[in-house]
């Protein structure tokens, strides 16, 4: 029992529950169905790629992923949130489209009518990402603007702004090239090992210099960090930086996904789905102490639960609700005043459970 | 002694300044917008006072939703969830009166419905402690999600469905003929403005009498402005927060009748996006998103310089749709750093 208890307090205790659950919920129906019970992991090679649920989920969930580790630092460093991810990843994938296709074609088919090399159209995008994440840092760090509030003009303007680079368009890059980055690389899905590059450089910048250690004191307390001699507010722009730089990334996939840039519907409500990882991987939106992996296994999470329930047939317009009653249970839960509630009625029952004996 | 009382003095001042010039700004650009506007389209009808009362008629669900979200962002919060609850509502409306009910009880039930929401969150950010933007982002889901639950296709409200609510939409309340004008055929033109435009204004003057002459009113003031001497002062902090809450979605069911009274139908995809409008019509009005410092008529002019924009762009006609976004985008950029620009010059002063 004591085991038990340490072992619910561990921060990923949660999101690995979280995945369990979800887990069982896919054994049973698979197996009310017919199916053998391993049949959610089987992992299998068709056209000479993997396929798989599970491929499916780590595949899919790769932008949600990308855009964890971002939101990961954004919150721990200055205990906001940006919302303007999703937006951004739209302007991004349009500008990027935009300037391999050429203002206001709508489709490309070939190599010969890039009116820029490829090369140039995704160096283009991640410039559009340290644009936009510049903006929302100095916003934030240097006019200390709330981080919701600095974020929300991205937020309704980055879209607009695609939609105007692309003349009102959807535009087709309709070229293997560009769809590798949403494609596959021999037999793997290229989205998983971007997602997991990106994973990797982070999480190595973190451990081996002392950046995670900053970014830490700095969320923490603000003006503690200062006198201690850090540059907070270069820290807390950095950290906007860096979400807009994945931002940008995760926009090149999801528009690779699709080969085109549909900027009213990329990377829509995505900014929710990236809070959403990192409120999930046990990590606190006040800011402070984060954790890079739970994070990520947040986010490959949330896209078991879509995953699941699109093979449960529920649609893809109801879903919300689901999320959204995860999303008030788990931070419910979190929550100080429930948790001391809690606390109290234990003790209490513990109390008439002395007086009894 | 005597310069210290100076000093506060000019501080209270300033303090009255600054807040009240945020005001005057917003004003003198909507009127410098209106100005040019009917300058530059003069030739298209812009100076006729048709074209203003369109814009009330058309934004009157939103200025209820601003009143809410100021009664919110008053005490230091964020409610996101009003556009999805307003598609909500509507889908209700066209739904019930689809199914044949009245359109009183489908409105009596859409209210309801919101004071329930309203509470829900409420709680939530209240006595769970939970951070506001997460409260209302899981109820912009939940509401999205009951819309398609509900129904996923189109559904309109024609005289058909219910002749009550048809009447309603098509009321007009016409003024005085002289502000009219002389069409291209040779009649007068009256000017109107809709049922909607009534509840708005009745629901703006009441909010404002609510929040400077009520207990309650100048609670939210109190929480916004400190929490921790709100809950000295004796303040139930809680209740205020779990009211605003309350408060902003039985507004925001109001507006949403009022919306659909402007679309007669119902969609999942109806008022995506309205949230932001109604946060940035605040922001442009003065309120401050730390809270504390606030005006519903602020928020007012807010929605009109809003409903200018689009105005304006539409009158152009050769723009792209997504203009108005921008604008208003580049106008909350304008006024939030305008905002922090006086927060800075105030801290200096202490």
């Amino acid at each position: 029992m004591d085991k038990l208890k340490k072992l619910s307090k561990q921060q990923l205790f949660l999101p690995i529950m979280c995945v369990l659950l979800v887990l069982a919920v896919n054994i049973v129906y698979d197996v009310s169905q017919g199916s053998p019970f391993y049949n959610f992991f089987r992992i299998t090679i068709e056209n000479g790629v993997l396929s798989g649920r599970l491929i499916s989920i780590i595949n899919r969930g790769s932008e949600v992923a990308i855009l964890a580790i971002g939101m990961t630092l954004v919150v721990s460093a200055s205990g906001g949130t940006d919302i303007s991810v999703g937006s951004v990843m739209s302007l991004c994938a349009s500008f990027c489209c935009m300037l391999i296709a050429g203002f206001g074609v709508s489709s490309v088919s070939s190599a010969d009518e890039f009116a820029c090399p490829l090369i140039v159209g995704l160096l283009g995008a991640l410039l559009m990402g340290c644009v936009c994440g510049a903006f929302n840092g100095a916003l934030v760090a240097y006019l200390n603007i709330q981080p919701m509030v600095a974020t929300l003009i991205l937020w309704s303007a980055a879209r607009a702004i695609g939609l105007l680079l692309c003349n009102n368009l959807i535009v087709y890059i309709r070229v293997p090239e560009y769809g590798i980055f949403g494609g596959y690389i021999g037999f793997m899905p290229t989205p998983i090992i971007i997602a997991a590059v990106c994973v990797l450089i982070v999480s190595i910048v973190l451990k081996k210099t002392a950046m995670g250690m900053y970014v830490q004191a700095v969320g923490i307390n603000k003006k503690a960090a200062r006198i201690a001699g850090l540059n907070s507010k270069r820290i807390i722009f950095m950290c906007y930086f860096l979400c807009g730089v994945c931002a940008a990334i995760a926009g090149i996939v999801n528009s690779s996904r699709i080969t085109s840039a549909d900027s009213n519907n990329i990377g829509l409500n995505m900014e929710l789905d990236a809070i959403l990882a990192v409120a999930l991987g046990g990590n606190s939106l006040g800011g402070g102490r984060f954790n890079l992996a739970g994070s990520i296994i947040g986010a490959y999470t949330i896209q078991a639960i879509t995953t699941t329930m699109y093979n449960l047939g529920v649609s893809s317009a109801v879903s919300p609700v689901f999320k959204a009653v995860v999303v008030i249970v788990i931070v419910a839960i979190q929550s100080q005043p429930l948790q001391n509630w809690i606390r109290k009625h234990r003790a209490h029952a513990a109390d008439k459970e002395a007086a009894k004996a | 002694m005597k310069t210290e009382q100076k000093t506060a003095k000019t501080l209270g001042a300033k303090k009255m300044n600054s807040n009240t010039l945020l005001l005057i700004i917003t004003i003198v650009l909507f009127v410098v917008m209106y100005a040019a506007g009917c300058v530059v389209y003069a030739s298209k009808g812009f100076t006729h006072v048709q074209t203003f009362l369109n814009i009330l008629n058309n934004n009157a669900g939103l200025v209820c939703v601003a009143c809410g979200m100021t009664c919110v962002m008053l005490t230091g919060g964020i409610d996101i969830s009003v556009g999805s609850l307003i598609a909500m509502d509507c889908m209700l409306l066209a739904w019930g009166t689809g199914k044949g009910y009245s359109a009183i009880v489908m409105c009596a039930l859409v209210i309801i419905i919101g004071l329930v929401f309203g509470f829900v969150q409420g709680f939530c950010v209240g006595y769970l402690n939970i951070q506001p933007f997460i409260v209302t982002m899981a109820g912009m889901f939940f509401a999205r999600g009951m819309t398609a639950v509900i129904s996923t296709d189109q559904l309109s409200i024609t005289q058909d469905t219910s002749a009550l609510f048809y009447g309603w939409a098509n009321a007009k309340i016409q003024l005085p003929a002289f502000l009219g004008y002389v069409n291209g055929k040779g009649k007068v033109q009256i000017p109107y403005i809709r049922v909607s435009v009534v509840v708005a204004l009745a629901v703006l003057i009441l909010i404002f009498l609510v929040l400077r002459y009520t207990k309650f009113g100048r609670s939210l003031y109190a929480v916004g402005g400190s929490e921790q001497s709100a809950a000295m002062m004796g303040l139930d902090v809680k209740k205020a927060k779990l009211k605003a809450y309350v408060l902003s979605s039985f507004l925001c069911s109001i507006g949403g009748i009022c919306y659909c009274l402007n679309t007669m139908s119902g969609s999942v995809s109806q008022a995506t996006g309205l949230e932001m409008d109604a946060i940035a019509s605040c922001v442009i009005g003065g309120t401050l998103l730390t809270g504390g410092v606030g005006n519903v008529f602020g928020s007012f002019f807010g929605v009109l310089i809003n409903g200018t924009i689009s105005s304006l762009v539409k009158t152009n006609g050769k723009l792209a749709s997504s203009w108005p976004n921008i604008l208003t985008a580049v106008l909350l950029c304008f006024f939030i750093v305008l905002q922090s620009v006086f927060a800075r010059i105030k801290e200096k002063n202490k």
